[in-house]
């Protein structure tokens, strides 16, 4: 596990929801942290090298640009979980796959240009992996603020 | 919401994370032939219009031991979807909340993620949730593996 000092956990807290929209974004932070700009930048290599950062960019609203999404839930039989959750992963489309414990044991992630390569997708998935499957597109959304509180 | 293409272009050039150097915009303006002040203010643009939710850092959180995911489901009475729905994304721990269909033999129709440090940190969440909200008939699943985890890319 990733050691994290004081100022690291800062940094991290400060930089899921109020990254800087700055061309100096970590002079930025520089400040607010009170630390130099250099050993901010320095802080945040190393965060990144070691995982605790996976990416500083854009998170885009599929509704806004013209994606269509659904999280769909499949029953595999456990001897082929490793297969069809590759076979998922196949999918630049998908974004997240986990197993998860119960009848529907695979839980992905589909976002597509058009409902019409969704629905190709999902049929293509059910004809190759003959599973049960549930289609649970979002009625409402009421929440997608992903920020971790790091302790 | 339609993007102009100089925009659809400085998604495309940062979906993937810009560098962490002091001027990380420099390159991207210069593949685009526009200022880097013109990129920034392109990306302020779109998160005002809701085209970009937010613009910032995604965690590796099991990285740094946030390692428990649970994805709670809840049966709600479907006239308490809405304000069930709202009261579940006021919960700090609650990342995600979102109504979806029922199917035959599943009955749960709110979704909630919740990230923490322990499962039983999780257990004691959805336990408050279900308090604080009063739905009893909910199920709590964690993630046994990770076969893929990434955003959403245009």
């Amino acid at each position: 596990m990733i050691q994290l000092d004081k100022i690291d956990k800062k940094l991290l807290n400060l930089i899921q929801l109020d990254f800087p929209l700055d061309i100096y974004p970590f002079r930025i932070l520089a400040d607010k942290v009170g630390i130099s700009e250099d050993e901010v930048i320095k802080r945040m290599q190393r965060l990144k090298e070691e995982g605790a950062i996976r990416r500083i960019g854009p998170i885009i609203n599929s509704r806004n640009t013209g994606l269509v999404g659904t999280l769909v839930a499949l029953k595999v039989p456990e001897d082929r979980t490793e297969q069809i959750a590759e076979l998922i992963n196949s999918y630049p489309e998908v974004s997240h796959n986990y197993l998860r414990p119960g009848d529907y044991n695979l839980w992905f992630t589909l976002s597509a240009p058009n409902s019409e390569r969704l629905q190709e997708i999902l049929e293509e998935l059910r004809q190759e992996a003959q599973c049960p499957m549930m289609d649970l597109p979002t009625i409402q959304l009421f929440k997608i603020g992903v920020k971790f509180k790091i302790k | 919401m339609e993007m102009t293409e100089i925009q659809r272009q400085i998604i495309i050039l940062t979906q993937e994370g810009i560098p962490i150097t002091s001027s990380p915009y420099k390159d991207i303006s210069h593949q685009l032939g526009i200022t880097e002040e013109e990129v920034v203010k392109q990306i302020k643009l779109m998160k005002d219009l809701d085209i970009i939710r937010r613009f910032g850092a995604s965690i590796g959180h099991r990285d740094i031991g946030i390692t428990a995911n649970a994805m709670c489901v809840w049966n709600v009475p479907d006239e308490d979807v809405e304000d069930v729905g709202r009261l579940m994304a006021t919960i700090d721990d609650v990342t995600h909340c979102y109504a979806r269909p029922r199917h035959p033999g599943w009955p749960y129709n709110i979704f909630t993620m919740v990230h923490s440090y322990t499962r039983d940190d999780c257990l004691a969440i959805a336990k408050e949730i279900s308090k604080l909200t009063g739905i009893d008939n909910y199920k709590v699943m964690f993630s046994e593996k990770e076969f893929k985890k990434t955003g959403i890319r245009l």
